[in-house]
């Protein structure tokens, strides 16, 4: 397959990934915000997604308010900020435009249709209800375009590549979600058990984790469960363990002549995550080893563009010309 | 224009209905207006989640517009076909011969039957090309010939496109549609399929690779997303399930071309390219050009690899070449033309000039080396303002200028915002040369969704419509 259909597929994958994950992320800023607490406490939970997502300096630099209606429309609509949703959308049906003819006529069509539809949602639908109401349907489309990819494109190196996408993006998420809300949830202003426990089921819920929780553990929700839920069990298909070892495998699939290193580094971690210790993990300090991993995670990417993909240089600009008809 | 001045594609001079069209005028008859309307509506719902777009020039980059699609088919009898097919053929097979003339031994040239500044002066005249020879010396592999109905229904050839003549895709995408929406007409109806087109082509650009190649490896070469026709690659690749690449995908390395896959460089043999000979190899033609590649004229040259079409067929097709197509035909098969060019004036000649400039109102004048509708003066169309204002140009220029007598193009009932009204329209067959000349029957039918205008070319808001070959 060309290298560079392989980009566009594994970014097509990420960019689609990661709408998802930042609707989860605002999703469960939201919920949060909705409970009772210190006007210091909102600032602080937005702040700290904005810095999660990599855009709080834009946003400060833009003067808005930590409001949840403002902080949502710069995550959601706006076109300038690379991370919205509006603009992952937009990478995301770019990237597969640019590979149409590789993906099946279902993926294209679903992909180009959420971003027909993006294209018509403004900020009057994020008001009231709207806000969740979106978020579900931003996660809808998501594993809509997951599920037809798994059910319809032959598994060849170009499902590889995307689901290569899929969880490479998922395990940053997650690490990144779990980052900052452990920070907060622990530091909060007012420590009382009910509010905790509103808290950390908000986590759970963002990332469809509370029935498994329930399931998994059949005990009352503690932080160090959560954690453990989240980075270290397979079964958890938003973990880092299950994230990782997705990586390895499809990494072993796709493998080439010169992709021995990315394959043991991809392993090695996996298998860190498949043998640690949730102890270990708090041992160290978990804001520590998440900063780790997500490293990996960029080395990871770096050494799969240059194995396999489009090595990381600025793109020609296109060129138009005339084709009559 | 009145109704009564042009040929009606469905009706007779005397209002009657012929008789290919009989049993689906009754079929309009019967189905309710709104019925349509809703179809239509269908119809551009599909066409834009499939993103079957087609991107305008001279507006913000990305902009992606539908394709007007018409829900009334253009039908053609069987014997009409078939006569036509016989003239594309032999048109084809005269433009190949004189593309491989022209670039060795220009025996065309020194019988004087076409003036030789004509062809050595012209700007798509490519002297890197002399003595190069191609695979079968088939340089157009795929041409799109436009042909238009006028008079009482002879057909006529108004242009050659010899280079990356495009809308293949539409010609598909068109039939799939009508299928869908109506597919009680196609019970009513034998119509020669044309959905194998890609298959055809993959024969063709297989057909044409270098001596010695087996299994030969064909690509589909893009300018990439954003160009106009990108649709159209995208579609024609997957359909013959090979690569689309653009130019950065390939490199050139000890006389062969190679792509760059997630598992090293691979060989490539044929290259379907659907960029322009200029922007194909910054080293060779603009250097400023990003979508070629580097070092690709001389892998070329060397025989290492196969374009199609050829470098250099720009000559053939270009407007002011067009009024000898006639004597290439006689020349080099020694037969007469089949199929009808329109006459043409050409500027550069005094007298054709002044016979021009006094008729400029009833005139189509056209630029040679223009193309996709820009650049003409439909004279009868035209308010006296823009006629003064071609005359100028014209005086400026007039060797850049061809013109031709307005013709009264055919029209086809097409379904408009008042209900159903003849508009005009052209044709679009496809003419594959690999071991033998092949199409599917028909082509694509542009229709001039104004009404009155004459202009189809979809950057001019034409629009398209299902063309039926009836089976015999």
């Amino acid at each position: 397959m060309l290298s560079r259909t392989a980009d566009h597929l594994f970014w097509m994958a990420r960019y689609m990934e990661r709408a998802e994950n930042v609707a989860r992320m605002l999703d469960v800023n939201y919920r949060m915000s909705l409970l009772p607490q210190s006007a210091n406490d909102i600032e602080r939970q937005w702040r700290a997604a904005l810095d999660t997502m990599g855009q709080l300096e834009r946003y400060e630099k833009g003067g808005g308010a930590y409001q949840p209606l403002e902080v949502m429309r710069f995550m959601v609509l706006d076109r300038q900020n690379s991370s919205s949703i509006y603009s992952c959308l937009r990478a995301a049906r770019e990237n597969a435009h640019a590979v149409r003819g590789t993906l099946t006529s279902e993926l294209w069509e679903t992909t180009n249709a959420t971003w027909i539809a993006m294209r018509s949602f403004n900020q009057v639908g994020l008001e009231g209800d709207g806000a969740s109401e979106f978020f579900e349907w931003v996660k809808f489309r998501s594993h809509l375009s997951r599920g037809v990819t798994v059910g319809t494109m032959l598994r060849d190196e170009s499902l590889h590549f995307i689901r290569l996408g899929t969880f490479l993006e998922r395990g940053d998420s997650t690490a990144r979600l779990l980052d900052v809300k452990f920070h907060e949830l622990s530091t909060s202003d007012k420590h009382d058990d009910a509010a905790e426990y509103y808290q950390w089921s908000a986590l759970l819920r963002s990332v469809s984790a509370f029935e498994i929780f329930r399931r998994v553990y059949r005990d009352v929700i503690t932080p160090t469960r959560v954690v453990e839920l989240l980075t270290l069990r397979r079964d958890m298909p938003r973990s880092l363990a299950c994230c990782m070892e997705e990586v390895y495998e499809l990494l072993q699939r796709v493998s080439n002549h010169r992709s021995a290193e990315t394959e043991r580094r991809a392993g090695e971690l996996a298998a860190s995550l498949r043998f640690g210790r949730i102890d270990e993990i708090f041992e160290e300090g978990l804001h520590e080893y998440l900063t780790a991993f997500i490293e990996s995670i960029a080395d990871l990417g770096n050494q799969i563009s240059n194995d396999f993909l489009v090595p990381v240089v600025a793109q020609p600009e296109s060129q138009s010309q005339q084709q009559t008809l | 224009m009145s109704a009564t001045q042009f040929f009606n594609e469905m009706t007779d001079f005397g209002g009657g209905v012929r008789p290919h069209y009989e049993k689906f005028s009754d079929w309009l008859q019967t189905t309710p207006p709104q019925r349509l309307a809703d179809k239509r509506e269908a119809a551009d719902a599909l066409f834009h989640r499939g993103g079957i777009t087609f991107a305008v020039y001279g507006e913000a980059e990305g902009t992606e517009r539908l394709i007007p699609f018409d829900v009334i088919p253009r039908i053609i009898p069987a014997q009409e076909w078939v006569d036509m097919a016989a003239g594309l053929r032999q048109r084809v097979k005269a433009l190949n011969a004189f593309i491989h003339d022209i670039y060795h031994d220009q025996e065309i040239l020194k019988a004087g039957r076409i003036p030789a500044e004509q062809v050595l002066n012209n700007a798509q005249y490519r002297p890197e090309m002399k003595g190069v020879d191609v695979p079968g010396n088939i340089y157009a592999a795929i041409a799109g010939i436009d042909v238009v109905r006028a008079g009482v229904g002879e057909y006529y050839v108004l242009e050659d496109n010899l280079r990356v003549p495009s809308g293949v895709s539409y010609m598909i995408e068109d039939r799939k549609m009508m299928m869908r929406l109506f597919p009680e007409l196609f019970a009513k109806y034998r119509v020669a399929p044309v959905e194998h087109y890609p298959d055809l082509l993959l024969d063709t650009l297989r057909a044409v690779s270098q001596k010695g190649v087996t299994n030969p490896s064909v690509v589909v070469l893009t300018p990439g997303a954003y160009n106009s026709a990108y649709f159209e690659h995208a579609f024609l690749a997957q359909q013959m399930g090979v690569e689309l690449v653009e130019g950065r995908d390939l490199f050139v390395d000890d006389g062969h071309v190679y792509q760059r896959t997630t598992q090293g460089p691979q060989k490539v043999d044929v290259i379907y390219r659907r960029v322009d000979d200029d922007f194909l190899d910054p080293l060779a033609f603009r250097a400023d050009s990003m979508l070629g590649v580097p070092g690709l004229l001389d892998v070329y040259r060397e025989g290492g690899v196969t374009l199609a079409n050829a470098i250099g067929t720009g000559v053939a097709d270009d407007k002011s070449i067009y009024p000898y197509v006639p004597d290439m035909i006689d020349f080099y098969l020694g037969e007469k033309p089949l199929l009808n060019n329109v006459p043409t004036y050409m500027l550069r000649k005094k007298e054709d000039l002044a016979y021009t400039l006094e008729n400029l109102g009833d005139l189509v004048v056209k630029e040679v080396h223009g193309a996709g509708g820009y650049g003409m003066l439909v004279g009868p169309a035209s308010t006296k303002e823009e006629i003064e204002d071609f005359r100028k140009r014209i005086l400026a220029a007039p060797e850049k200028y061809i013109a031709q007598p307005t013709l009264s193009l055919s029209a086809c009932p097409t379904f408009v915002e008042r209900g159903i009204a003849p508009r005009h329209i052209d044709l679009r067959p496809f003419v594959l040369s690999g071991k033998e000349v092949r199409f599917v029957p028909g082509g694509l039918t542009r229709v001039a969704l104004k009404e009155g205008s004459l202009v189809v070319n979809s950057s001019q808001g034409g629009g398209t419509k299902d063309t039926w070959v009836l089976e015999s």
